[in-house]
């Protein structure tokens, strides 16, 4: 029985999910870890003290840049179709690459799996998180993609190196070419990682609202996140949205404003350790979640709370 | 250009999904049903384009039991043109509707599949990218822009901290975000004129596909609930309760 996880990360920089999803991978046997890049130096940096890990495979190939679905799932298909178990993180990456390669080799991906039972039996969540289905798999190979808020990160030891070696080789696809991206920049830390978020609702009414938003995020060295009331609205970017259609959060501390709490936002953040609601309606469903509510105007609560931070 | 578009039906997404009793599956007896909301935002599309004259044909596509017909029906309502309804009793996952679409491809020949990033019921967001490994066809996934051009599309994407923007030769593949439109209700009149437009029935049957399901679900349980904490009185009480109870900041 072999494990592989795929490594995420944007060239540069290792998607830190990832460090969850070689925590999950550990729970099954013998991990060995993937990076396909166009430099995979900086990245394997970051993983090469992990414990627990056999191998580093690399493929360095100016063509990984992109990380086109099309080119990993035919290269991780091609080379390691003898392993038991192969995982992604659960980000947009995984989600586009996973699948094909599960149609690749014909076995049916276990998406989004929250816990590991046993070898072959995983938990996920159905139905927006409104239910959680228990899943025995009669697969030869386990494509599995990790939901990261489930599981702790991968321990590493600096007496720990992993050997890292090169693999295989790629033809590249001639069925889809990258053109370009458009970023959000941003000096905040990434959403789905952060310490703190500091997310907003349909109760801000506009998109200058905001502002008083990411002073008190600002504040508090938070990621700043949103309803899809907010995103539909169209006050914040969609990478903002939190929830069943948007990203899966799970902070220390989960700060919503004005946001009334939508079944499909909770199901998004509902695994925060501490979360804490501000809105004026105190019938708001998202006190009914909330450590701490405050029912209090939200224009009045929220820059008092931050003038009162130091 | 022909589209397919594949509609699934699923528990309509205003309703409280409830676990039931026995923990076997959810609550599904005497439940609205609809069409996926991601699959609305695909058959959109399609009529868009064939309104701006970039597609000739429409075809929507249901596989399950007799009722998922009326999921064809709301399809061929917004606008579709036709209708395969693919008969199956056995439950599927999204492998196996990913081998009976492939096998509906190879016959009917689309230029192009624009169909769900997942349905809101099994959130698998799996059937896209299998279909499109299947046939060996580019993928262009979580689509919020679409631009149809002479051989090939162009397709931002939702991506984690923006947008990509690729660019893939067709036959291909497209699986719908949220942004890519906002679905049209459909209107009494074309609700009247989709009851005469043609539905072909096909059995799975005889498309010989293992459609045996590989993950056996064992049980169907409630999340763990979360207690309700306390109402503070002022940004005081809160900003207290977070550093001394909570020590969160």
């Amino acid at each position: 029985m072999k494990t592989l996880v795929v490594v995420d990360h944007n060239n540069n920089k290792l998607e830190k999910s990832t460090l969850n999803t070689i925590k999950a991978a550990i729970k099954l046997e013998n991990v060995d870890l993937l990076v396909l890049s166009d430099s995979c130096k900086d990245i394997c940096n970051e993983l090469i003290h992990i414990k627990s890990i056999n191998n580093i495979f690399i493929n360095e190939n100016v063509a990984f840049k992109n990380q086109l679905a099309e080119d990993s799932a035919n290269f991780i298909a091609k080379n390691f179709k003898d392993y038991t178990n192969i995982l992604f993180s659960n980000t947009s990456n995984g989600k586009n690459v996973a699948p094909r390669l599960a149609g690749l080799l014909d076995t049916m991906i276990i998406p989004d799996v929250i816990e590991i039972v046993d070898k072959q039996t995983f938990k996920r969540p159905i139905y927006a998180g409104n239910a959680i289905a228990t899943c025995k798999s009669k697969n030869k190979i386990n494509i599995i993609t990790i939901r990261s808020t489930a599981f702790e990160e991968a321990e590493t030891s600096d007496d720990n190196v992993i050997e890292i070696k090169e693999i295989g080789s790629l033809t590249t696809n001639n069925l889809t070419k990258y053109l370009n991206s458009e970023l959000t920049k941003s000096e905040r830390p990434e959403l789905t990682s952060a310490d703190i978020v500091v997310s907003g609702g349909r109760g801000l009414g506009s998109a200058e609202n905001f502002q008083i938003l990411e002073k008190l995020a600002d504040k508090l060295g938070a990621a700043m996140g949103a309803s899809r009331a907010a995103v539909d609205a169209g006050y914040v970017p969609n990478d903002w949205q939190v929830g069943q259609t948007g990203k899966i959060v799970a902070p220390n501390l989960y700060i919503a404003v004005g946001i009334s709490g939508a079944i499909q936002h909770l199901a998004g953040m509902k695994d925060s350790k501490v979360i804490i609601g501000i809105n004026k309606d105190e019938e708001a469903p998202i006190f009914s979640i909330s450590d701490y509510g405050l029912a209090e105007d939200l224009f009045k609560a929220v820059p008092e709370m931050e003038s009162k931070l130091n | 250009m022909k589209i397919l578009v594949p509609v699934k039906r699923v528990i309509d997404y205003n309703v409280k999904v409830r676990v039931k009793k026995d923990e076997t599956d959810v609550e599904l007896d005497n439940v609205k049903m609809s069409m996926n909301p991601f699959d609305e935002i695909a058959v959109e599309e399609a009529l868009r384009s064939k309104e701006k004259g970039v597609a000739s044909e429409i075809i929507a596509v249901s596989i399950g039991l007799p009722e998922v017909q009326e999921t064809i029906r709301n399809a061929l309502a917004m606008g579709a043109d036709s209708g395969i309804f693919v008969n199956c009793t056995s439950k599927l996952e999204p492998l196996s509707v990913a081998k009976i679409l492939t096998s509906i491809c190879n016959k009917i020949k689309p230029d192009l599949v624009i169909m769900g990033k997942q349905a809101i019921d099994d959130d698998m967001n799996a059937t896209g990218q299998m279909l499109s490994a299947m046939l060996s066809w580019g993928q262009a996934t979580f689509a919020s822009k679409l631009e149809i051009q002479d051989k090939k599309i162009k397709v931002g994407r939702e991506i984690d901290g923006g947008i990509e923007n690729i660019e893939v030769n067709l036959p291909a593949i497209v699986t719908t975000d949220l942004r890519l439109n906002e679905p049209r209700y459909a209107s009494l009149p074309n609700i009247m004129k989709a009851k005469r437009k043609p539905i072909d029935e096909i059995k799975v049957e005889d498309l010989n596909i293992d459609i045996e399901p590989r993950l056996e679900i064992l049980k169907v349980e409630e999340p763990k609930s979360r207690e309700a904490g306390i109402m503070v009185k002022s940004v005081d009480e809160m900003i207290e309760k977070l550093k001394n109870e909570a020590k969160v900041i």
